[in-house]
């Protein structure tokens, strides 16, 4: 029953990291991408997690499996609004407003 | 048979990422490639069995390198507007590429004309009563083999100095790196108070788990160094002045008293011999000093060069 459980829910989460990959590729411009990609870790990931979570021997490692998918989340919507705020200006067709500097981020300005 | 589908599919992946790496066009997918590539090398070794080694390859191979190349790529690019390479080889990639082929014959003919290999796993599970650590790859590295580590974090100092001298005279002494301001209360200054608890607790833990398990100094250190590089990225905290004392300890301490040590070593018998008696707690030592000093000198390679000195 369990093994079912696993085998359906890791499936779908398969299919959602298969549909963001794809969206990556395909979708036209950086903010769609990041669409993509978001809703791949966020739902894939928590899929396999879950799936997996039917899985482990014990708490201890519950709460690792746990924490991975919320570390995972965590940066994933970080990085997403980092890299969307240096793309917002190209993708409405404007000028960069700053040079992007070595931290890749939009929010820093160096000084 | 799914088990060697893996594999086969995870080799496919590695040689296809080593391929885009080496040969992509941009110096940014080739970086971005190298990242992917360390990452997958990592799932190879754990694959293989080798925590620890996967451990290292992904925080110090995949993790840092990659920081370091693409910090790297933004100092080249800011420089220089970047020419676009010539089509046809060049001297300097024929020459790289015969150097490259004269090392890979060599390492392939040394591999080959290797004697059937004994192993020396039956020689280490001997003597790990002896060693201070349960975990036979912190005994292998601490202990039997220490000379490499003890070198290995030299050689880290050597390229930290290299990475010092690329400051401008006036720069000299100031904080290390460009200084980072981030919106306060925005998602980079945010991200940058969640990590830092989480990851020191893993770092300590990698350290201090080193000597009965997959763990150690130079994985827990990486950690470390992320934990301060994100603290400082994110704007919380400034980078240290180069010419801060402290900093400077914290840099050399790990391999001095390791050589110490080591020189100590000689006096009950041989130069870098803990007497087993007192093995345990001189790994757990050297372990922690070690950590300090790696993670303070890797986060200090990704920080760069001092770049403005502060007016006063």
């Amino acid at each position: 029953m369990s093994d079912l459980f696993t085998i359906v829910m890791t499936a779908s989460g398969l299919v959602f990291f298969a549909a963001g990959t794809l969206g990556l590729i395909r979708f036209p411009d950086t903010h769609s991408r990041l669409h993509a990609l978001t809703k791949a870790d966020n739902l894939g990931l928590g899929l396999i997690a879950l799936g997996l979570a039917v899985q482990v021997p014990g708490l201890a490692d519950l709460f690792k499996l746990v924490l991975i998918w919320a570390l995972a989340i965590l940066a994933a919507g970080a990085t997403a609004q980092l890299v969307a705020r240096i793309a917002a200006p190209a993708d409405l067709g404007e000028e960069p407003q700053s040079p992007p500097d070595e931290t890749g981020d939009g929010e820093t300005r160096r000084t | 048979m799914i088990a060697s589908l893996f594999d086969l599919t995870l080799c496919l992946l590695i040689l296809a990422a080593a391929g885009a790496a080496v040969f992509g066009r941009a110096a940014f997918m080739a970086v971005v490639f190298f990242i992917v590539y360390g990452i997958l090398i990592a799932i190879a070794w754990l694959r293989l069995g080798a925590i620890d080694v996967a451990l290292a390859e992904a925080a110090i191979g995949a993790g840092l390198t990659g920081v370091l190349l693409l910090a790297a790529l933004a100092r080249i690019t800011r420089r220089i507007d970047a020419p676009e390479p010539s089509t046809g080889p060049d001297r300097t990639t024929l020459a790289t590429a015969l150097a490259s082929l004269v090392i890979a014959s060599a390492i392939a003919f040394a591999f080959l004309t290797l004697p059937e290999p004994q192993g020396l796993q039956e020689r280490v599970a001997e003597n790990l009563a002896d060693a201070g650590a349960e975990n036979p790859v912190t005994a292998v590295l601490l202990n039997f083999r220490g000379w490499d580590t003890l070198l290995e974090s030299i050689v880290l100092l050597a390229a930290l100095l290299g990475i010092w001298t690329l400051a401008r005279d006036e720069a000299w002494g100031g904080r290390a790196g460009p200084r980072h301001v981030t919106r306060p209360g925005g998602v980079l200054a945010q991200f940058g108070r969640v990590l830092p608890p989480i990851g020191l607790l893993v770092g300590i833990y990698l350290v201090w788990a080193g000597s009965k398990q997959p763990g150690g100094a130079f994985q827990g250190g990486t950690v470390l160094a992320a934990v301060w590089i994100v603290t400082i990225m994110a704007g919380l905290m400034q980078a240290p002045r180069v010419a801060d004392r402290a900093l400077r300890a914290a840099l050399v301490i790990g391999p001095v008293i390791f050589l110490a040590l080591a020189v100590a070593g000689v006096v009950a018998g041989a130069f870098l011999v803990f007497p087993p008696v007192h093995a345990g707690w001189l790994i757990l030592a050297v372990e922690a000093v070690l950590t300090l000093s790696i993670a303070v000198t890797l986060a200090m390679l990704v920080f760069g060069p001092p770049e403005e000195e502060e007016k006063p």
